[in-house]
Parts: C-alpha cells; sequence; structure tokens
C-alpha cells in the first residue's frame, strides 16, 4: 500500500537540549522520502531511525495535523510554516520540494518565544495577552437569545476572518522585529466587528497592546511579511483596526481614568 | 416501567444511573431546585481541578471560576486553545426551530435516542436537547461568529440522521469557534486570578483517599517533574481513545491515560466497544501516514456519493456514465439519501469496497461529488461554503474537488465509550466527574454530527456547574492535602512506571508498536466485528504488551522534555486498554450503532440489535492487573420512545 519512497533529501536541523544550550544546526544526509508525505511524517519517519540507532529524537510540536491546532511551528528554509501559501507545515507535503533538495528547518526565532528543546518553542506569551483581555465579559447563563442582535454578514464575515487566527506565531517569527501585532490585531479585529464585542473595544485594546509590549514583542514598521506568511492569510488590515482602536482609546482614556477613578 | 424482558443481572446489584423520577420532560427542571447550593461566601473555599481544555473542560473550568471555586486547570498542549476540539469542522446542534421546519427539543431528543441506536440513557439526552438552545445563546453572547444570512440572522444547515436543519456552524470551522470562545472565557479567569493553568502537563493518576476521588499526579512535560494536587473534586474532560487504533481522526496527542488511570483506579468504564467510524475522512496514502484527515459530514449536504456499478471499472469518473454510477446510498436509504447517519454510511462504504467497487489506490475509496450542486447553485457558492476543507483536500491529495469528485473513506473519528457516569456526571467514585467525550453518557451506541460540540458544551456551561455544587455542599470531606500518603504512593508509581519504560532499552520504537495494536484493532474490531476475530485479538493484544515491556526503546531521561516518553506512557496504556475494548465488544454480542457484530444483521446487511439480551451499559470494573474486568450493568428503561428497529429507509 502507498507510494514509495522515491526522494532523498537532505534535512539540516536545529538541535538545542535546553533553554540554556547554545544550540546548533545538525545535518541528516539522505533522507528517503516519498512526495505523499507531510513535512511532519518525513521529521517521524527520521526520528524512528533516530531513536532505532540509539540517538536522540528531534522535538517538535504538533497535534491535529490538519492545519487548525496551531501547534506545529517550524521554519522551513527560512520561511515559517514553509513554501506553500497559506499552509501550516503539518499540511505542507513533500511534493513541494525535489528530489535532492536540502532543507533548513529551525524554531520560530522571536525574544518572547524561547527555545525549550529543538524546534520546540514557549508561546505562553500569546496566551497572556488573550488573558489580558482578548474576550468578551460574559459570564455563563442569562444571555440573550442568539437571534436577538442581528449582524449583518459583511460584519459576520469580517469577525470570521480575522477570528480564524489560529495563534500558531508564524507571524512573529516572520517578522523582522519580531512583533506579534498581526496576531493581537486578528482579536482586536474579530471581537470590534461583533455588537457583543463593543462595549470593551476601548479597554481591550489598551489591555492587550499594554501586555504585548510587556511580553518583549517588537513595533510594527510595516514590512507585511506577517501578512504574506499567515497560514490562514489574515489581513494586515488588522493591523489598522488595533492601531485605531488603541489610538482612540490612548486619547480618550484619561478622561475615563478621572471619571472613573481608574481604567 | 422496567421492561420485563432484561437479562438477569448475573447476580450483582444493577448500577443507578440516578436519573430523577417524574415526567421525562420536568426531570431536570425538578432536579436543578432540588440540588444542593454552596454559599457564595464558601466557593472559594472549594478547590477543583478540571484536567482537559477541550469544549467541556474550558467551557467547565470558566464557568465554575465565574461560581467563585478555585479552579486548577490541566492540559498536556503548550496552550489550552490547542485541544481537539478545535478541529471539529462541520457545526453543533441546538433545538431552536430557527429554520421553522418543525424542530423542537422533543425532536432533537429523539434523533438522538433514535442515532444512538436506543443504546443511550433517556434522561440525560433529554436534558441535552433541553439546554442546547442556552449554549448558542452563549456563544454568540461570546462574539462566536456564527455563519449568518443576509438579514443578519444565524444560518442553519443539516446534518446526518435527521430530517430537519437545526445544525449552527462557522464556515468549516465551528469547532475552532467555539473552544475560542470557551478559551477565552478561560483565559478570563486565568487573568482575573480565579484560574491557575498548568500547560504542558499530564496527568498520571488519580489520587483516592478513603474512595473519593481527591487529587491527581502529573507530569511537567518541560522540566518532567512529577507534581501532586488535591481538591474536593476533579473532573475528567480528557477526550476519546480514537487513537487506540494509531489511525484516526483524533490529534497526535489524544490518549486514554488520563481515563485509563481512573479506571484502575476503581471507575468503571462504560461501554468501551462504542466507537465511532466516520464515513467521510481522506482516504491512506502510504505506511508513513501518521494520522488521517476528515472531511465534514455537511459535505453530504451538497455532495453525492457514489461508486461504479461494475467492479473493477477503473475508468476516471468524468467519463462514467450517469447510469453506470451507482448512488448507493440514495439507492438503500431513499428517505435519507446521503445524510443516512454515520455508522450506517461508513458501513455501506466499506460494503461497495469489500465487494470490489472501490475507487482510488487500493480500492479503499468511494466518491464524494459536487458536480449537481455546483450545476446547480454555481461553485461559488459551494466554495464558500466548505473552502477551507476544499483547500486541505487539495494540498493532501494535489486534486481539485470542483473538478474532479473527492476521494473518501472512513476512518476512527469519536468514541461513544467512556468512563460511566450517573445523571449528575459523577462517576462511581465520588468526586470524579466526567464531562464531554470522556464519558459514555448521550450518544448510545452511535453518535450523531454535530452532537459532540453540543455534549461538550451542555456538560462543562449547562451541567457540571450545578451537579458539582451539590456534591460539595452535600458531602462532608476529610481535610486531605497533597502531603497525604495516598499522594505519596500515587507519585512513586508514576515515577516507577516513567522508569520502567525508560529502562527496557529494547529495539522496537514506541510508534512501530502502536502502529501493529492499531492495525490489529482496524482489523479485528474495527468497522465489522465478529467472535472469532475478536478472539484473536484478546490472545494477541497480551502478548504484544508483554513485548512492549521486554523490547520497547525508550531514549532520553525523565527530566527533561522527552516526546518518547510521553508517547511510552500513553501506548503503554493503549495496550491495556485495548484489551477492555475487545472484551467489551465479544461480550456484546449483538450489533447496535457503530457496533457490528457480522453474526447480528438483517439479510440486507442492517445491524440486528438485541433488546432481550443487551439493552442496557456495559460499565467495567477493574480487578487488578492481570485480571479480567468485571462487568456491572445499568438497565436502560425507555419510558418516553419506543424501543424500535432504527430505519433510515
Amino acid at each position: 500500500m502507498g507510494a514509495p519512497a522515491t526522494m532523498k533529501v537532505t534535512l539540516h536541523v536545529w538541535r538545542q537540549k535546553d533553554r540554556d544550550d547554545p544550540g546548533r544546526m545538525v545535518a541528516y544526509p539522505n533522507v528517503l522520502v516519498s512526495p505523499d508525505m507531510s513535512f511532519l511524517e518525513m521529521l517521524d519517519v527520521l526520528n524512528e531511525r533516530l531513536i532505532e540507532k540509539g540517538e536522540d529524537p528531534i522535538a517538535f510540536d504538533s497535534d491535529c495535523r490538519e492545519g487548525i491546532c496551531g501547534a506545529c511551528s517550524l521554519t522551513v528554509n527560512g520561511i515559517p510554516h514553509g513554501p506553500r501559501k497559506g499552509t501550516t507545515v503539518c499540511q505542507l507535503h513533500l511534493r513541494s520540494f525535489r528530489d535532492g533538495d536540502e532543507i533548513f528547518v529551525e524554531p520560530w526565532r522571536a525574544r518572547a518565544f524561547p527555545v525549550l528543546r529543538d524546534l520546540v518553542v514557549d508561546r505562553s506569551s500569546f496566551d497572556r495577552i488573550i488573558e489580558s483581555g482578548g474576550f468578551v465579559s460574559v459570564r455563563t447563563g442569562g444571555c440573550p437569545d442568539a437571534n436577538s442582535i442581528p449582524i449583518g454578514k459583511s460584519e459576520a464575515d469580517a469577525a470570521m476572518d480575522a477570528a480564524a487566527c489560529i495563534g500558531c506565531g508564524a507571524c512573529v517569527a516572520a517578522c523582522p522585529n519580531a512583533a506579534a501585532m498581526l496576531f493581537v490585531g486578528a482579536k482586536i479585529s474579530h471581537l470590534r466587528h461583533l455588537p457583543q464585542g463593543r462595549a470593551e473595544q476601548d479597554r481591550r485594546a489598551l489591555a492587550m497592546v499594554e501586555q504585548m509590549d510587556r511580553e518583549g514583542f517588537g513595533n510594527c514598521t510595516n514590512y507585511y511579511e506577517c501578512e504574506a506568511i499567515c497560514p490562514k492569510e489574515i489581513p494586515v488590515r488588522v493591523i489598522a483596526e488595533m492601531n485605531r482602536d488603541y489610538l482612540k482609546a490612548s486619547l480618550t482614556a484619561q478622561e475615563r481614568r478621572t471619571e472613573s477613578g481608574g481604567p | 416501567m422496567t421492561p420485563r424482558h432484561l437479562a438477569p443481572l448475573d447476580g450483582r446489584a444493577p448500577l443507578d444511573g440516578k436519573a430523577p423520577g417524574g415526567p421525562l420532560e420536568t426531570k431536570w427542571e425538578r432536579h436543578k431546585a432540588e440540588l444542593k447550593l454552596v454559599n457564595p461566601a464558601n466557593k472559594r473555599k472549594h478547590t477543583i481541578l478540571v484536567v482537559g481544555t477541550g469544549l467541556a473542560g474550558a467551557s467547565a473550568a470558566a464557568s465554575l471560576a465565574e461560581l467563585g471555586y478555585q479552579v486548577l486547570v490541566f492540559c498536556f498542549q503548550d496552550s489550552p486553545r490547542r485541544a481537539h476540539s478545535i478541529a471539529a469542522q462541520g457545526g453543533i446542534n441546538a433545538a431552536k426551530n430557527y429554520s421553522n421546519d418543525g424542530d423542537s427539543v422533543r425532536r432533537l431528543f429523539h434523533d438522538t435516542i433514535k442515532g444512538g441506536d436506543f443504546r443511550a440513557r433517556e434522561a440525560n439526552v433529554h436534558r441535552l436537547a433541553e439546554v442546547s438552545g442556552s449554549i448558542i445563546d452563549q456563544c454568540v453572547a461570546q462574539g462566536v461568529p456564527f455563519a449568518r444570512e443576509y438579514g443578519g440572522l444565524l444560518d442553519n444547515r443539516s446534518f446526518g440522521g435527521a430530517l430537519v436543519s437545526r445544525t449552527f456552524y462557522a464556515r468549516g470551522q465551528t469547532g475552532q469557534q467555539l473552544l475560542l470562545g470557551a478559551y477565552q472565557a478561560l483565559a478570563r479567569q486565568i487573568g482575573l486570578g480565579r484560574v491557575k493553568m498548568f500547560p504542558r502537563s499530564e496527568m498520571l493518576e488519580l489520587v483516592v483517599v478513603n474512595g473519593v476521588a481527591r487529587g491527581i499526579v502529573v507530569r511537567d512535560l518541560v522540566s518532567g517533574k512529577i507534581e501532586s494536587h488535591a481538591a474536593d473534586a476533579v473532573v475528567l474532560a480528557t477526550g476519546g481513545y480514537g487513537n487506540v487504533f494509531f489511525l484516526s481522526t483524533n490529534a497526535k496527542g489524544c490518549n486514554v491515560t488520563a481515563t485509563w488511570r481512573a479506571h484502575r483506579k476503581g471507575a468503571f468504564f462504560g461501554n468501551p466497544c462504542y466507537t465511532q467510524i466516520h464515513p467521510t475522512c481522506i482516504p491512506v496514502s502510504g505506511d508513513h501516514q501518521s494520522k488521517l484527515t476528515l472531511m465534514s459530514e455537511s459535505l453530504r449536504n451538497d455532495g453525492r456519493i457514489w461508486v461504479p456499478k461494475q467492479t473493477g471499472d477503473a475508468r476516471s469518473p468524468d467519463v462514467i456514465p450517469e447510469g453506470e454510477r451507482d448512488y448507493y446510498l440514495e439507492r438503500r436509504y431513499p428517505s435519507y439519501g446521503n445524510l443516512a447517519p454515520r455508522d450506517i454510511a461508513s458501513r455501506a462504504a466499506k460494503a461497495v469496497c469489500d465487494e470490489g467497487r472501490g475507487v482510488g489506490p487500493g480500492g479503499l475509496g468511494v466518491y464524494l461529488d459536487l458536480a449537481d450542486s455546483i450545476r446547480r447553485l454555481g461553485e461559488h457558492a459551494i466554495r464558500e461554503r466548505y473552502g477551507n476543507l476544499f483547500d486541505m483536500y487539495e494540498r493532501i491529495t494535489g486534486e481539485n474537488p470542483c473538478r474532479v469528485p473527492m476521494r473518501i473513506y472512513p476512518a476512527v473519528h469519536y468514541t461513544m465509550g467512556g468512563l460511566w457516569v450517573d445523571y449528575d456526571l459523577m462517576s462511581n467514585l465520588p468526586g470524579l466527574f466526567v464531562i464531554g467525550e470522556a464519558n459514555f453518557s448521550d450518544h448510545g451506541a452511535n453518535r450523531l454530527g454535530a452532537s459532540a460540540l453540543m455534549q461538550g458544551l451542555a456538560d462543562g456551561y449547562f451541567i457540571l456547574p450545578y451537579t458539582i455544587g451539590h456534591f460539595l455542599a452535600a458531602t462532608k470531606l476529610e481535610k486531605v492535602g497533597a502531603d497525604h500518603a495516598e499522594f505519596r504512593k500515587a507519585e512513586s508509581d508514576a515515577l516507577e512506571r516513567l522508569k520502567r519504560l525508560l529502562a527496557v532499552n529494547g529495539r522496537r520504537t514506541v510508534d512501530s508498536f502502536h502502529k501493529e495494536l492499531g492495525k490489529l484493532l482496524w482489523d479485528q474490531v474495527g468497522m465489522s466485528r465478529e467472535r472469532a476475530g475478536l478472539e484473536r485479538a484478546l490472545a494477541r493484544i497480551p502478548e504484544l504488551r508483554e513485548e512492549y515491556w521486554k523490547n520497547v526503546c525508550v531514549p532520553g531521561s525523565g527530566e527533561e522534555l522527552n516526546q518518547s516518553l510521553e508517547k511510552a506512557g500513553r501506548v503503554a496504556d493503549f495496550l491495556e486498554f485495548a484489551e477492555l475494548l475487545a472484551a467489551d465488544a465479544l461480550h456484546r454480542d449483538e450489533s447496535c450503532g457503530g457496533h457490528f457484530r457480522v453474526e447480528h444483521q438483517t439479510g440486507e446487511g442492517e445491524a440486528k440489535r438485541d433488546d432481550e439480551r443487551f439493552c442496557y451499559v456495559a460499565a467495567w470494573e477493574h480487578q487488578g492487573a492481570g485480571k479480567a474486568a468485571a462487568l456491572r450493568k445499568e438497565p436502560l428503561a425507555f419510558e418516553s420512545v419506543h424501543l424500535a428497529t432504527r430505519s433510515y429507509k
């Protein structure tokens, strides 16, 4: 059953024992693969070989392997998630490569995403940004009927376009400044396009942007690399929307502070 | 009324599901009114552990924290947002009747009972249908961007096993959007300091003190450190065990460890043989395959399923004329057609492939053809409905489903079995609650499409927060901290097991064992099962397990991030659990829902239930290592629906 292993590639993979290890690239020549394999299945095959030889397998994050959980996080030949547009690395298949190719595999590189081991990074900074304000403050129960507030299809679609973000962090890895603005903008945009999210629009923008800065992400200088590599093709307009909300909230926040005695 | 024909219960007292009395329609309302409440000021004195952050776990954790409990949450992923609920595509059912097509709580209840082939507890299913509407209200309030019509109201579509349109959806990413809603509610509580979150933490043991669940032992997957957490109640929301088959549509990390470890500590395992094989998945492409990918059942709204009439017809699908195609679901089930329930659609696909009429490599595939719908509605409308599914299909197969019919084949997708729970979602171990796919409760022997999301959120938002409060208010708990001797013992058991795995130092990788186990189960305990094959599996599994502990190779140490060790522990548990799954399948000498015994079928190949002998939940009690589990039975009494032969014709 199945396609035979018909291609040979040479892999150069970042190996790093733990957070403190400086790490290095290691070459794995002549890995036999089939074009129907996914990129991660190739790493599975290589790992099986390494374990059988008594070597340490390569650690990498992956879970759903359907491009939706956002766990996988490999930079392939310098491009987060590899060469195929709108595709996570778990959905990248080897038919995108050729026999004899040399492939370089590295983790996300950003100060706010420390490497834990090999290709595994710590992205808890993203969770802390959501915890600071990436939600609608409703409790369970007592909500009005779902159809009580009509939402125009174009607004609902705009919200969904932004809500499609999988939180993988490729935008940060692609940005020369390691900015997280596409990620943060996506959540702000998702919720600002819905009436349910508007009550907290100002508060949300201030809190999330401040947390983003605290986590050590860089600033946006309009490279648009994030949009180009985003596996869910989130548009940079979400960054503009974030900036608009943040600016407006910053200008009006002073008033609110004096009114209520605090933000 | 209990049917007279119930089988004798083998001398053991029947298990009591503790469904409240009175008319079905008012059971939950009355029960809620009678449940004891915890004084708001006392809630913060109670600690609750929630393991798993999918729809059930995240919604429960957020709701419990909102009520004021101290909540500790654990997940093995790097973030709670990545739990496998995220991958659910098609939608979530709710009896809103927004489509004006005659839907009601009663109808959703009835469809679910019938879809489950009369093997679920009536009272639970009715409650599920009752709260389904509130789930949609809750999610909309959280900002879940469901699909809408131009007028701004919510859109619906149809799913298998129903003749009404009651499925709410967010493109092909409904699970993602619902999970992000629950995750954001959870994140808010984490930000407020009411939930302490432990990502990259895997539960390795349940701790039971004097018969009551009082805590867990977890391993920090980065440092390898083993830690104990004590609490007043433990909630398992750890999903299903589909990965026992190795190839499934589950995420790579999905596992049975939490529920299996709880089972070994005394929790009954309910109906482990009820596994769901989903009819519309992308066929296997080779031995390297690490997992299978689902194509949402919603495609069956617009896709027609067919194979060539002629055996061995290898022509390209576009040159096979209409008259030489067999739309076998439409032919066999004219009233439900392509929307026949999952178990039936899967077996029908297997049947035509077994006849040699399958398509694609190896003949293990059938066509799902969207051409008629594209002609009727235009490619744009179809792409808008299923765009992301098409992209996924094209990336995996290299084919465009708007030009060439999709090839699909059944794959393991969901497990209806799980830890046995009573009406309050509490296992037989006091203090251990089990929610979502991890419990056995609401889907009987077959789950209908778009009902998993409904159940996970019903349990987490609207059921557990009430019932767990009752337990805490009604139970006098002794003071137990993580320094208790039972915790020390559980920690040393967990550590010992890891050390043993590392010490084997054999020749075979963990994956090679997992693949062999999976193939054995798929062949003998898969879509169709028969006595001889089940006995073969039951003979082979212990041998494989023995070899595992003698010949597995787990590199590295326990004091570091070690993914091989994580997998090794999970596969060790799968190797134990698989035996219970096969034993349950052998014991259930009838066909029902997803459990198809070749010996029990009608002349037309439909499942033949045996209500005289098997109208019960099989709950298995662990009897110690190396001993066969003991069977406990919860009789199923149907008061409101008539036990009938399922027909979708």
